[in-house]
C-alpha cells in the first residue's frame, strides 16, 4: 500500500505549502521538501524488492464499472522514473527556494509543483491505464499553471495556453488510443496488457490505437511536428523549466513509448512512424538550437533534440536500441536539469556531456545511439539514418560549444524578475549534486549505472536483455568514427558560425508562437462568425427553424408508418355550423392581413374565441363554453390594457421573400395540424373518459363530469394549473414593478401619442359597473356552488368575480378602485393555493393519498338536500386563486398605465353626481 | 389505506408549493424571513429527497395514486431509482442556489423565493409523474416559474431574451398538447404504464398518427433539452438571466433529457412494436451537432456568461449522445454525466455571477481589466469548474466522458462519436484557457477593494465540493446508476408497479 502513497503524498501534500508560507519561505520550502523526501523514502523502501526482480503492487478500486482503479506497480521502468522525478524534484525545490523572489507567491508555486510531482509519479507508476490517463492530463494542467506562473507576462500566458492545447489535445488522443489498446488486450491493467502484446498487435484496432497513442506521446515529448510548444513553455520560472520541461514531464511521452514498447513496438508501422519522427526531431532540434542566442532557448531546443534521439531509439524496435534509449534517458536527466540551473564552471561539465564528450555520460549513450543508427536501414535506404544522425550529432556538438561559450561570454537574459548577484549555496548545490553522476557514469558506466540500466531496460523490453556493454571503449566501431566526425564537424560549424548564421538569416523566419496565436485568433474569429450567423437574435428565424423541424420530423413520423382513414361518419353540414366555420376562416384570414394593427388583430382574435365557445356548446360542453367565454373576456381586457402602453402598430419585419418563406413554413405547419386533427376526429376509439363518465356520480359525487374531472379525477392537474396562474400573476407583478419607476415610465410616455380620449371615465360606464358589482358577486357565488353538478365551478366563478372587480378599475380608474379594494390580490393567490393544498393534504389524516375526495349530503332547512364535498374546499382554493390572479395582473397593468398618465385622477366627475342621485346604489362605501 | 411513509412520495411537490403560498401570503414584505424560510424548506427537501432515494434504492418501483382512483384513470406518481436520483440532485442544486441568492440577488426584484419554490415544485413534479398530460402541466409550472425567475431583476437585455424564451417554449407547449392529443386519440390513455402496454398493440391503421404524435412529443423534450436545431432559446436566456436563476436552470434542460429517457426508453422504447425506439434515429446525430455547436459557441463567446451558456449546450450534447444510445450502458453513463454537468455547470454560472459583480465596469466581458478582488480565489474556483466541464481529469467530467466513450462503442458510428467528443474537448479546453487567462491572469493592478461576498462563495465551493464528492464516489455511484438504467429500461417492473401484476401479464412481458 505504501507504493500508492508515493503518489498520494505529493498530491495531498500540495495543500501544505500555501498554509505554511505564513511561517516564512524557509519553512515553506522545508515543508515542501519534506513531502517530497517522504515520498522518495517510501519509494526507496521498495528498492531492494525491485532490484531483486520483484514487482511491488498496490491499489484501491475507484470505478469498477469503468475498469478504473488506482492501482500502481513498480517494475524497473516505473521505479526508475519515479525515483528520478522525486529526486530531481527535491533538488528543484531547494533551488526554487532561492530562485523565487520575496514578492512571488511561493506557497502557490510549491503547491503547483507538488501537484505536478504527484501527477507525474502517478503517470509512471500507474498500473491501470485510465488512472494513467488521469495523471497524464493532470500533468498537462499543472504544467499550464506553472508555465503561466508569471501571470502578468503575455509570453507566459501564451506559452501556457499553447502547451495546454498541444499536450492536453494529445492527451485526448491518448485517451482514445489507450482505451483501444485496452479493448484489444481485454484488460485495463498494464501488467496484463504488457504480456498480451501479440494479441494487441494482431487486433484490427492496433493501427488506430497506435496512431492515437503516438499522437499523445509525440505531443507530450515535443516530437516533430508538435515540438513547437516546448521552447515557449520556457517562459516559466527556471525551476519549472528544469523540472518539467527537461527532466520529467516531457519525458512522459518517451516513457509511454518505453512502457508500451513490448505491446506496440516491433511492427512495420511502429518503425516506419516512430523512428523517422524521432530522427527528424533530433535533427531539427539540434539545428535550431545552434542558432538561438538565448541560453534558455538553446536548452529548450536541445531538449527537443534529445527527446527525438530517445524516440528514434525506441522507434528502432530492437532490444539493443531500447537499452540505449534507457541509458540516454538516465544521462539526459542528469546533465540537462543541471544545465537549466546552470552556474559557473559546473555548466562546462554538463555541456560537455550534452555535446557527447568522452568521459562524460552523454558520450556513452550517444555512442550507443550512433551505433544503432549505423545499422538501421529505412525503406531500403541504408544510409539515411547513419548520415542524418551524424549530422544531428554535428549540430549538437556545435550548439553545446556555443552554449558553453555563451555561459561565460555571451549576453545573459535580463528579463528575470530578479537577478541573483552571488549565487548562494542553495542555487549551486543542486547543480553540483547532478553533475556528480554525469562524471561518475561517464567514467565507470558499468559500475555506476549498470544495474539501473539493466533493471530499467529489462522492464522496457519485457524479455531477456541483449548482450551489451556499458563501457568507454568499444574498439574501432562505426560509431566511434561518427563521433569523431561530429566533433570535427561541430568545430568547423563553430568556426564558420557567422557565415552559416548569415545563410539562416536569409531564410524566411518561422515563428511558432506567432503562427499559433494567429491560428487561435483565427479560430476565435471563425467561431464568432458562426455564432453570429446562427444566433442573430431574430426570434422569427428561431421560430422558423423550429417550426420547419416540427413539420419535417412530424411529417416523417406520419409517412414512415402505416395509416388508415378513420371509420367515423361525418356530421351533416348545417347552416349554423357553416356560418361559424366561415366566420372562423374569415376572422383568421383577416388576422393574417391586419396583424400589423394590434387593436384590430385583437378584436378579430376574439371572434375565434366566440366560435370555439359556440362549438363547445354545440357538442354539449356548456362548462367549457362558459370557461372559454370568460377566459376570452379576461384576456381581451388584459391585452387592451397592455396595448394601451404599446405602439398601435407593429413594425414590418423582413423582406417579401423572407415573409413568403416564413408564411410557407407556417402554412405547412397549419395544414399538418389540421390534417392530424381531421384524422383524429374521424376515428372511433375507447378511452379512459368512459370511466370518468361512469364514475362521476357514484365515485365523485357530482353529475357535472367536467367539474368532477377538474377537482377530483384530475384534481392534481388543476392544483398545478392554478399554481401556473398564480405564478404568472406574481411574475407579471414582479416584471412590471420596475416599470413603475421613473425611467421606464418616461420611455413609455415618450412613445405614446398624446391624444388620449378626453373622457377617460364615462359616467354611464361608472354607474353600470358599480351596479353590476354586487350582481356579479352573487352570480359568482351561484356558479361556484352549483359547479359540482351543473355547469360552473370555482374556475368560472373566479373569472366572473374577477371581471366584475376589474371593471371597477377600468371604469373608475386605478386610484379610486385600489383605495376601495380591501382584499390584497397577492394574499388571495397565496390563500387559494394554500387552501387547495391543505384540502388535498387533509386526506392524509384518513390514510388516503393526496387529494382523495369525500362527499356527503346534509339536510338544510329551507334549502333542502345539500351536498357537501371536500372537492368544494378544493374548488374554493381554485376560486380564490383565479380571482387573485386576474385582479393582480390587471391591477398592476392599470397601475402602470396610471403612472404613465395620471391626469384623469380627479374624483369629482365620478362620485359627486352619484351622491346627488336618489338611488345612490354603489359608491361611497368608505 | 396508504401507509404514512408512502405519503413522502408526494411531498417534494407539495412542500415547496405550500411554502411558496406561505411566503406570498404572509412574508412577502420580509426579505430576510423569506430567505430563512426558503433555505429551511430547501434543506427539508434535501432530507426528503434523501429519504426517497433510500426508499427507491431497494429496487422496487413505487406508485402513488392521487385521489385514490385506480390506475390508469387517476394521475399516478412513480418513484423509482431514476426519479429519486433526480429529486436528490435537484434538491442539492437548489440548496446551493438559494444560498447564493440569499447573498443579495434575491432582493433585486419581487418574489424571488416564491418563484424559486414554485420552480422546485414544477421540477419535482415533472420527475415524479407517471402521466403524460400531468407532465405537460408540470412543464407549464416549470416554464412559467422559470420565466419569472429569468426576468428577476429586470433589464432590457433580460426582457428581450425572456420574451424569446417564453415564445419558443410556448410553441413547444402547444406542440406538447398536439403530441399528447394524438397519442391519446389513438391509445385512449395518458398513463405512461398504460401507454407502454397499449403502444405495442396499436392497430396498423393508427400507427402513423401515433408515430407523428410520438415524434412531435420528442421534439418538445428536445427543445427543453436544447438539442440543435431546437436550442435557440438557451444561450440568450442563460446568459441573460441572473446567476442563481441560470444555475437552477441547469436542471431544467435535464428535465428534457429525463423525459426522453422516460418516454422513449419506456413507452416508445425497445419492445414497443412498430414504434420501437421511435426517437432513436434522431437523438444521436443531433446530439453530436449540439456538442459541436456548443464547443464553437464557447470559443466564440465574448462574455463569461455566454461561454457558460454554450458550455451547457455542449454538455447537453454530450449527455444526449449517451442517452441516444438507448441502452443500459448509455443511460448509466449519461446519468453519471447528467449529475456531474448539473453541479459543474451551476458552479460555472455562479462563478460568472461573482466575476460580474466583482470586476467593476468590465463585468464578465473577456477583455483585460483591473484585477478583481479575490482574483486568485475566484480564478481557482473557475479553474476547477472549467476542468470539470471540459471533462479533463481528475474531476467527474473526465470519468463521465470515459463512461460515455465506452458506452458509445455499442453504436455503429462510434468512431465518429469518439472523434466529435474528443475534438470538442480540445476546442473547449482552448476556449476555457483563453477565457481564464484573460479574466484572471491578464489583469492590471487592482482598481479598488471590495469585500468578497460570503454566501455566494460558500455556494460555489459547495457545488465544487459536490463535484469532487461525485468524482470520489464514482464507483458506488456508477454501480447504482447501472441499476437505475436497467430499471428505467425494465418495462415490466414499471407496468407492474403502476397497473398491477395482471397488466404486466397482459402486456406480454
Amino acid at each position: 500500500m505504501t507504493l500508492l502513497f508515493v503518489i498520494l503524498i505529493p498530491l495531498l501534500g500540495a495543500l501544505i505549502p500555501p498554509l505554511v508560507i505564513r511561517s516564512g519561505r524557509n519553512a515553506c520550502a522545508a515543508a515542501t521538501g519534506s513531502v517530497t523526501l517522504l515520498a522518495l523514502a517510501l519509494l526507496m523502501s521498495h528498492a531492494p524488492a525491485v532490484f531483486s526482480g520483484e514487482v511491488p503492487k498496490a491499489g484501491v478500486e475507484w470505478v469498477p464499472a469503468l475498469g478504473l482503479s488506482l492501482s500502481v506497480f513498480a517494475d524497473g521502468l516505473g521505479f526508475f522514473f519515479a525515483a528520478m522525478i522525486l529526486a530531481i524534484g527535491l533538488l528543484v525545490i531547494v533551488y526554487a527556494r532561492f530562485y523565487l523572489s520575496r514578492e512571488e507567491p511561493m506557497g502557490r508555486f510549491f503547491a503547483y509543483l507538488l501537484l505536478f510531482q504527484g501527477a507525474m509519479v502517478g503517470v509512471v507508476l500507474s498500473d491501470n491505464i485510465i488512472a494513467l490517463l488521469v495523471f497524464w492530463e493532470l500533468t498537462s494542467l499543472t504544467s499550464f499553471l506553472l508555465i503561466g506562473f508569471w501571470t502578468k507576462r503575455a509570453d507566459a500566458r501564451q506559452g501556457a495556453r499553447m502547451a495546454l492545447v498541444v499536450t492536453g489535445g494529445g492527451g485526448l488522443a491518448l485517451i482514445a488510443g489507450l482505451l483501444l489498446v485496452a479493448q484489444a488486450a481485454g484488460s485495463y491493467q498494464l501488467t496484463e496488457i504488457l504480456v498480451r502484446g501479440e494479441m494487441v498487435r494482431a487486433s484490427p484496432l492496433y493501427l488506430p490505437a497506435l496512431l492515437l497513442v503516438l499522437v499523445g506521446a509525440f505531443t507530450k515529448s515535443a516530437q516533430f511536428p508538435f515540438h513547437f510548444w516546448l521552447p515557449h513553455a520556457m517562459a516559466a520560472p527556471t525551476p519549472v523549466s528544469a523540472y518539467l520541461h527537461s527532466a520529467t514531464m516531457v519525458k512522459a511521452g518517451v516513457f509511454l513509448l518505453a512502457r508500451l514498447w513490448p505491446v506496440l513496438a516491433g511492427t512495420d508501422p511502429w518503425f516506419l512512424i516512430v523512428a523517422p519522427v524521432g530522427l527528424a526531431t533530433m535533427l531539427l532540434g539540434a539545428v535550431i538550437a545552434l542558432f538561438k542566442d538565448d541560453l534558455k532557448a538553446v536548452l529548450a531546443y536541445s531538449t527537443v533534440s534529445h527527446l527525438g534521439l530517445m524516440t528514434m531509439l525506441l522507434g528502432f524496435g530492437t532490444p539493443m536500441a531500447a537499452v540505449a534509449a534507457v541509458f540516454h534517458i538516465i544521462n539526459h536527466a542528469t546533465f540537462k536539469a543541471a544545465l537549466f540551473m546552470v552556474t559557473g564552471t559546473l555548466a562546462l561539465l554538463a555541456s560537455a556531456s550534452m555535446a557527447g564528450v568522452p568521459l562524460f555520460n552523454g558520450f556513452l549513450s550517444k555512442e550507443m545511439m550512433l551505433e544503432e543508427a549505423a545499422h538501421t536501414a529505412y525503406l531500403g535506404l541504408d544510409f539515411l539514418f547513419p548520415v542524418l544522425a551524424s549530422v544531428a550529432a554535428v549540430f549538437s556538438v556545435a550548439y553545446s560549444a556555443r552554449f558553453a561559450i555563451g555561459t561565460f561570454l555571451g549576453p545573459v537574459r535580463h528579463d528575470y524578475p530578479h537577478h541573483p548577484h552571488d549565487p548562494p549555496l542553495g542555487l549551486w548545490l543542486p547543480v553540483a549534486v547532478l553533475v556528480v553522476p554525469v562524471i561518475a557514469i561517464g567514467l565507470f558506466p558499468a559500475a555506476v549505472a549498470g544495474p539501473l540500466v539493466a533493471l530499467t531496460a529489462s522492464a522496457v523490453i519485457g524479455g531477456p536483455l541483449p548482450d551489451y556493454h556499458l563501457a568507454l571503449w568499444h574498439g574501432l566501431t562505426p560509431a566511434l568514427f561518427m563521433s569523431l566526425l561530429a566533433f570535427a564537424g561541430g568545430a568547423a560549424l563553430i568556426l564558420a558560425f557567422r557565415r552559416v548564421d548569415g545563410v539562416r538569416a536569409r531564410l524566411p523566419p518561422l515563428d511558432a508562437k506567432a503562427m499559433f496565436e494567429a491560428a487561435s485568433g483565427g479560430l476565435v474569429v471563425a467561431c464568432r462568425r458562426i455564432v453570429a450567423a446562427l444566433h442573430d437574435g431574430a426570434l422569427s428565424r428561431y421560430m422558423g427553424v423550429t417550426v420547419a423541424t416540427l413539420v419535417a420530423v412530424g411529417g416523417y413520423g406520419f409517412w414512415s408508418a402505416t395509416h388508415a382513414a378513420g371509420a367515423r361518419p361525418l356530421l351533416p353540414v348545417t347552416a349554423p355550423a357553416l356560418t361559424a366555420f366561415l366566420a372562423l376562416v374569415l376572422a383568421s384570414g383577416a388576422v393574417l392581413l391586419f396583424h400589423g394593427e394590434r387593436l384590430t388583430a385583437l378584436i378579430l382574435t376574439g371572434v375565434v374565441g366566440v366560435v370555439v365557445a359556440l362549438a363547445f356548446l354545440q357538442f354539449s360542453a356548456p362548462d367549457l363554453a362558459l370557461t372559454q367565454i370568460s377566459v376570452d373576456v379576461v384576456t381581451t381586457i388584459l391585452m387592451l390594457l397592455a396595448l394601451n402602453l404599446l405602439p398601435k402598430t407593429t413594425p414590418r419585419e423582413g423582406s417579401r421573400a423572407v415573409r413568403w418563406r416564413d408564411g410557407a413554413i407556417a402554412g405547412l405547419a397549419g395544414l399538418g395540424a389540421a390534417g392530424l386533427a381531421y384524422a383524429v376526429m374521424t376515428r372511433n376509439g375507447t378511452s379512459i373518459s368512459d370511466f370518468y363518465l361512469a364514475q362521476s356520480k357514484p365515485g365523485g359525487g357530482g353529475t357535472n363530469v367536467v367539474n368532477v374531472i377538474l377537482v377530483d379525477f384530475r384534481g392534481y392537474d388543476t392544483f398545478a394549473e392554478i399554481i401556473v396562474l398564480g405564478i404568472a400573476a406574481l411574475a407579471i407583478y414582479a416584471l412590471l414593478d420596475p416599470a413603475l419607476k421613473g425611467a421606464a415610465v418616461r420611455r413609455i410616455k415618450a412613445m405614446l401619442p398624446r391624444d388620449e380620449a378626453k373622457d377617460a371615465h364615462p359616467l354611464i360606464l361608472v354607474v353600470a359597473t358599480r351596479v353590476l358589482l354586487p350582481l356579479s358577486l352573487v352570480v359568482g357565488a351561484y356558479i361556484f356552488l352549483r359547479g359540482h353538478n351543473a355547469p360552473g365551478g370555482g374556475f368560472i366563478a373566479g373569472l366572473v368575480v374577477a371581471i366584475a372587480l376589474i371593471m371597477q378599475y377600468i371604469a373608475s380608474g386605478y386610484g379610486w378602485a385600489a383605495e376601495r379594494m380591501k382584499l390584497d390580490a397577492q394574499s388571495l393567490i397565496g390563500a387559494g393555493v394554500a387552501i387547495a393544498g391543505l384540502t388535498g393534504l387533509a386526506a392524509f389524516a384518513f390514510g388516503r393519498p393526496f387529494l382523495t375526495s369525500t362527499f356527503g349530503y346534509l339536510h338544510w332547512p329551507l334549502v333542502g338536500e345539500f351536498e357537501l364535498a371536500s372537492a368544494m374546499a378544493f374548488d374554493l382554493g381554485v376560486f380564490l386563486t383565479v380571482v387573485g390572479v386576474m385582479v393582480l395582473s390587471l391591477a398592476q397593468l392599470s397601475r402602470v398605465a396610471h403612472r404613465v398618465d395620471p391626469s384623469p385622477e380627479s374624483r369629482a366627475p365620478m362620485d359627486v353626481p352619484l351622491e346627488g342621485a336618489a338611488s345612490g346604489a354603489a359608491g361611497k362605501e368608505d | 389505506m396508504t401507509a404514512p411513509l408512502d405519503h413522502l412520495l408526494i411531498l417534494p411537490v407539495i412542500l415547496p408549493a405550500m411554502a411558496a403560498a406561505f411566503l406570498v401570503l404572509l412574508l412577502r414584505h420580509h426579505l430576510r424571513r423569506q430567505r430563512i424560510v426558503s433555505i429551511i424548506v430547501t434543506v427539508l427537501l434535501v432530507g426528503l429527497a434523501a429519504l426517497l432515494f433510500a426508499q427507491a434504492s431497494d429496487g422496487t418501483v413505487r406508485a402513488y395514486r392521487l385521489g385514490d382512483w385506480p390506475a390508469p384513470f387517476s394521475i399516478i406518481l412513480v418513484l423509482d431509482r431514476l426519479s429519486a436520483t433526480l429529486l436528490l440532485l435537484t434538491s442539492l442544486l437548489a440548496l446551493c442556489v438559494v444560498v447564493y441568492a440569499a447573498g443579495g440577488v434575491d432582493g433585486r426584484g419581487r418574489h424571488f423565493h416564491p418563484l424559486f419554490q414554485f420552480q422546485l415544485m414544477g421540477i419535482n413534479g415533472a420527475f415524479l409523474t407517471g402521466d403524460v398530460f400531468n407532465l405537460f402541466v408540470f412543464f407549464e409550472v416549470m416554464l412559467i416559474a422559470s420565466y419569472g425567475l429569468m426576468l428577476h431583476g429586470g433589464g432590457a437585455a433580460r426582457l428581450k431574451a425572456g420574451f424569446q424564451y417564453v415564445a419558443i417554449n410556448l410553441l413547444a407547449s402547444v406542440v406538447f398538447l398536439v403530441g399528447v392529443g394524438l397519442i391519446y386519440a389513438v391509445t385512449g390513455t395518458l398513463n405512461m404504464a398504460d401507454l407502454a402496454v397499449k403502444v405495442p398493440q396499436v392497430a396498423a391503421g393508427d400507427a402513423a398518427l401515433l408515430k407523428a404524435g410520438a415524434l412531435l412529443l420528442f421534439l418538445v423534450f428536445a427543445t427543453k433539452a436544447a438539442l440543435v436545431p431546437l436550442h435557440w432559446w438557451l444561450p440568450a436566456t442563460y446568459a441573460g438571466t441572473s446567476a442563481p436563476a441560470a444555475a437552477l436552470f441547469m436542471i431544467m434542460t435535464k428535465v428534457g433529457a429525463y423525459a426522453i429517457i422516460r418516454v422513449y426508453g419506456l413507452v416508445f422504447g425497445a419492445g414497443a412494436g412498430p414504434l420501437e425506439l421511435a426517437a432513436a434515429p434522431f437523438v444521436l446525430p443531433a446530439a453530436l451537432v449540439t456538442l459541436a455547436v456548443g464547443a464553437i459557441g464557447l470559443v466564440g463567446s465574448r462574455t463569461l456568461r455566454d461561454l457558460s451558456a454554450f458550455a451547457v449546450i455542449a454538455s447537453m450534447g454530450t449527455l444526449l449522445v449517451a442517452i441516444g444510445l438507448f441502452d443500459a450502458a448509455g443511460f448509466s453513463a449519461g446519468l453519471y454525466y447528467l449529475v456531474h454537468s448539473t453541479f459543474a455547470g451551476a458552479a460555472l454560472f455562479l462563478i460568472a455571477g461573482l466575476v460580474q459583480e466583482l470586476r467593476g465596469a468590465a463585468r464578465d466581458r473577456l477583455v483585460p481589466a483591473p484585477a478583481m478582488p479575490g482574483e486568485t480565489l475566484v480564478g481557482g474556483l473557475f479553474f476547477l469548474a472549467a476542468i470539470a466541464l471540459v471533462g479533463l481529469p481528475p474531476l467527474s467530467g473526465f470519468l463521465g466522458k470515459v463512461m460515455i466513450l465506452k458506452a458509445a462503442q455499442a453504436s455503429v458510428i462510434w468512431p465518429w462519436i469518439w472523434a466529435v467528443i474528443l475534438a470538442a474537448s480540445l476546442v473547449m479546453t482552448f476556449g476555457f484557457a483563453r477565457a481564464g487567462s484573460v479574466l484572471f491572469w491578464a489583469s492590471g493592478p487592482a482598481s479598488g477593494t471590495k469585500p468578497l461576498p460570503a454566501l455566494p462563495l460558500v455556494a460555489v465551493a459547495a457545488l465544487l465540493a459536490l463535484t469532487l464528492a461525485w468524482t470520489l464516489a464514482a464507483g458506488p455511484a456508477s454501480d447504482a446508476l447501472g441499476l437505475t438504467a436497467r430499471q428505467a429500461l425494465d418495462r415490466s417492473a414499471y407496468i407492474g408497479a403502476v397497473l398491477g401484476p395482471d397488466a404486466r401479464l397482459a402486456a406480454g412481458d
